[in-house]
């Protein structure tokens, strides 16, 4: 028999199911994926805590991290702004920004700013000026860096140099001062021979002092810039500027020193094999007595397979300098959704987040509490890095990176020509000289 | 009277139907019988794709070369400007003039190799297994192949400088060295496409009937005069095809320049699809220097591909006159 009470019942069950389903599929519209990129796989977990903490206290903005290599990092991005599908929010770099801006490519966050009530001097001084243009704001800062030498211990301990006085070297162009003896003391020849000794033969070298690890193109933020500048150069006519420097004697005797060391003397290994797979791969082979590299790079170098650490920078003519870098995290112009990414960009910028980052150990947040919980998780770990910090404490300690337009035409010319001085092709001071003709020429 | 009631009103109607019924059926059957449209018909999936993706592309870029453009801001019409940009820019030449070095390195070792791979497998060995090795290379994605030799070729830790350093030769710079560094990406280049090349040339040496080389034993030839002779002369359509399309190929160098050298050091393995690349990516997206160095590069390609096809009959084969 048909029993009515039990069709009622499987009504009402259907209908419940349909009303219920019809709920989830609202909401399941309602809740919107921010797309984000970054470049370091080293970040990547740190930041994916992020997000998971953010869509926990936002259960309708969902965070999809993507993470590309440096190298196609950039291409990927403006291929997307072309196509139509670039990221919401994405890791961005001074060094590119400026381009970005005059592409018409970033959302100004300084209404977000303004609406929202977002204090941006909880950060270290200077860092999200450097991200204004104009009272427009294109990035809220995300971390810091600065560099510092990383040494072999157990060839600096071979050289019978103790550790603790690579903190106080100086250095000038002329005769490479302590800094020089130091890498001369730490390369060593077929026959035992350090770069000191007089019978020092530099054709057969099996064990080098120090290498810059590349050329460094127009910044050499690990590779030269903290010479220069020690050395009294400046890049150009301050942030936004329209003039750049390369000209400047100052700069060609620190790129002449450098390219000297292997060019003439054999206390680093050629330009080409510099290249080739990269400065830290070419220290961990374990031949090479300190480099020096910025403080991104800190778990890389700890993760050799022997032990490594960490010290200051040598002092010029002209004291300690160190470039302080800046990434922030911008907001993709042709976002469908500006709101939800300002939310994710805030939150990144925020205490919250970037202690997230801190405890990782693996970069220098930008809010100073959150730093010094990335210097206090590696010195648990037993590892001093100090170096950085003090570097970016120091009264006058470190000079900005140079933001101006035109980022990438600079980079190539000025890549093709310190690459030409590195080769022996060129005397730094006509090449420099040249380049920087070109260079201005983009300003006019 | 009576014509005219015999009739009926729908007469006229009804043909017309019938006739239009029938132009359909009239088409196809035109079409069953007639070889040009089937024809036209198979190669219908491949023509869309062409037109969609080479020829309308290529046509607009000719346009896209005469703007100002970064594909992000309205374009401005400048004329011939990019042009007269790249005809001065050192760059470009030197860029071109690296190119040419590359092919010069490439194509004459490469076909060589290949034709003396083949040769032997022909007259020494010849198994798959073998073939199968030949082509392997070929079938490793570009990029793969790049970064393995980019590591065996690091100057200071990689693997053949150990080797030279054993054998008492020394350290090279290889892709670090200006004055290696095209000489070591046409290498990569060989390894990858000698075998390859080497298969094509083997079906080649297949088609030339055993025959001939008979008769010229009986009248006394070597083996040199054979191969002179006989071998090569015959072997000139695939000579002719491989040699097009690796000159094309080697003229569009790129995915292995931009995984090991990046176009340096100090650009001196910039070739021109990595100046064009650069001027897009690198640079501020400039398109319309990107296009007009891209509708050289084809002016260049056309002429030469037109040259060699003149010069090595590449239609025709001798092979028709013996059978």
């Amino acid at each position: 028999m048909f029993n009515k009470k039990g069709f009622k019942l499987l009504l009402i069950v259907v209908l419940v199911a349909l009303t219920f389903s019809a709920v989830m599929t609202t909401r399941a519209q309602d809740s919107v994926t921010v797309k984000y990129v970054l470049w370091d796989t080293n970040q990547l977990p740190a930041y994916q805590a992020c997000a998971d903490a953010f869509t926990a206290a936002n259960p309708s903005i969902k965070i999809e991290i993507e993470q590309l290599g440096w190298d196609d990092y950039w291409t990927a991005i403006t291929t997307g702004f072309i196509s139509g599908d670039a990221p919401d929010v994405f890791t961005d770099h001074l060094a590119k920004y400026p381009e970005f801006v005059v592409l018409e490519q970033l959302v100004d966050l300084q209404p977000f700013v303004e609406r929202d009530e977002v204090a941006t001097d909880i950060y270290y001084p200077g860092l999200a000026d450097l991200w204004t243009k104009d009272g427009a704001r294109y990035g809220l800062p995300k971390d810091w860096d600065t560099v510092a030498i990383v040494y072999n211990k157990a060839l600096v301990e071979a050289a019978g140099i103790d550790p603790a006085t690579l903190n106080d070297l100086t250095w000038n162009p002329e005769d490479g001062g302590t800094f020089e003896q130091v890498i001369a003391q730490l390369t060593i020849d077929a026959n035992g021979n350090n770069g000191l000794s007089p019978d020092f033969d530099k054709e057969n070298v099996v064990q080098y002092g120090f290498t810059p690890g590349g050329m460094g193109g127009g910044y050499g933020q690990t590779e030269w810039s903290w010479l220069a500048v020690a050395n009294g150069f400046t890049f150009n006519n301050g942030t936004w500027g329209d003039e750049y420097y390369y000209d400047d004697p100052a700069l060609a005797s620190t790129i002449q020193w450098m390219a000297d060391l292997w060019l003439e003397k054999g206390y680093s290994p050629n330009l080409a094999e510099q290249q080739g797979l990269g400065r830290s791969a070419l220290f961990q082979a374990g031949n090479i007595g300190f480099v020096v590299d910025g403080s991104w790079m800190i778990g890389t170098y700890v993760a050799s397979d022997f032990e490594v650490g960490f010290a200051r920078l040598p002092a010029g003519p002209n004291g300690r300098k160190s470039m302080f870098n800046g990434l922030a995290d911008s907001i993709w112009v042709g976002s469908k959704h500006i709101e939800e990414s300002w939310q994710w960009v805030k939150f990144l910028g925020s205490a919250d987040c970037q202690t997230i980052v801190g405890q990782s150990g693996v970069v220098f947040p930008a809010i100073p509490d959150a730093a010094t919980l990335s210097l206090q998780v590696r010195a648990d770990a037993g590892v001093d890095v100090s170096a950085f910090v003090d570097q970016a404490n120091e009264e006058g300690g470190t000079f900005l990176f140079p933001i101006t337009d035109w980022g990438g035409e600079i980079s190539t010319i000025m890549t093709e020509t310190m690459d030409s001085i590195g080769l022996g092709e060129a005397d730094a001071a006509s090449a420099l000289k040249d380049a920087n003709d070109e260079v201005n020429s983009l300003f006019q | 009277m009576q014509t005219a009631e015999s009739r009926p009103f729908w007469e006229w109607p009804l043909k017309i139907l019938v006739t239009i019924i029938l132009i359909p059926k009239k088409f196809l059957d035109w079409a069953m019988n007639s070889e040009a449209f089937l024809g036209y018909l198979f190669i219908l999936p491949s023509l869309i794709g062409f037109i969609a993706f080479f020829a309308y592309p290529a046509v607009r870029s000719v346009y896209i070369s005469t703007l100002e453009w970064n594909l992000l801001t309205p374009a401005k019409h400048v004329g011939d400007d990019n042009y007269q940009f790249i005809y001065h820019d050192e760059r470009f030449r030197e860029a071109l003039k690296t190119t040419v070095y590359y092919v010069l390195y490439n194509i004459p070792l490469q076909t060589l190799l290949a034709l003396m791979i083949a040769v032997m497998m022909d007259k020494v060995h010849n198994s798959s297994f073998l073939r199968g090795i030949f082509v392997l290379p070929w079938l490793l994605p570009n990029v793969v192949v790049a970064l393995l030799w980019l590591w065996m070729m690091d100057p200071s830790l990689g693997i053949i400088n150990q080797a030279l350093k054993q054998v008492g030769i020394g350290e090279q710079g290889f892709l670090g060295d200006p004055d290696q560094v095209i000489q070591s990406l046409a290498a990569i280049n060989i390894w990858r496409h000698a075998g390859y090349t080497s298969i094509l040339v083997f079906a080649g040496l297949k088609t030339i009937p055993k025959g001939l080389y008979e008769a010229a034993a009986i009248d006394g030839a070597g083996e040199i005069q054979k191969f002179l002779r006989i071998t090569i002369p015959l072997l000139r359509p695939v000579l002719s095809f491989v040699l097009v399309t690796s000159v094309i190929g080697s003229f569009q160098v790129f995915d292995t320049i931009a995984i090991t050298t990046e176009g340096g050091p100090a650009g001196s393995s910039r070739v021109i699809l990595y100046y064009i690349y650069e001027q897009v990516f690198e640079r501020r997206i400039h398109m319309g220097t990107a296009s007009a160095a891209s509708v050289v590069l084809f002016l260049i390609l056309f002429t030469v591909t037109a040259i060699q096809m003149t010069f090595l009959r590449a239609g025709k084969s001798d092979l028709a006159e013996y059978s």
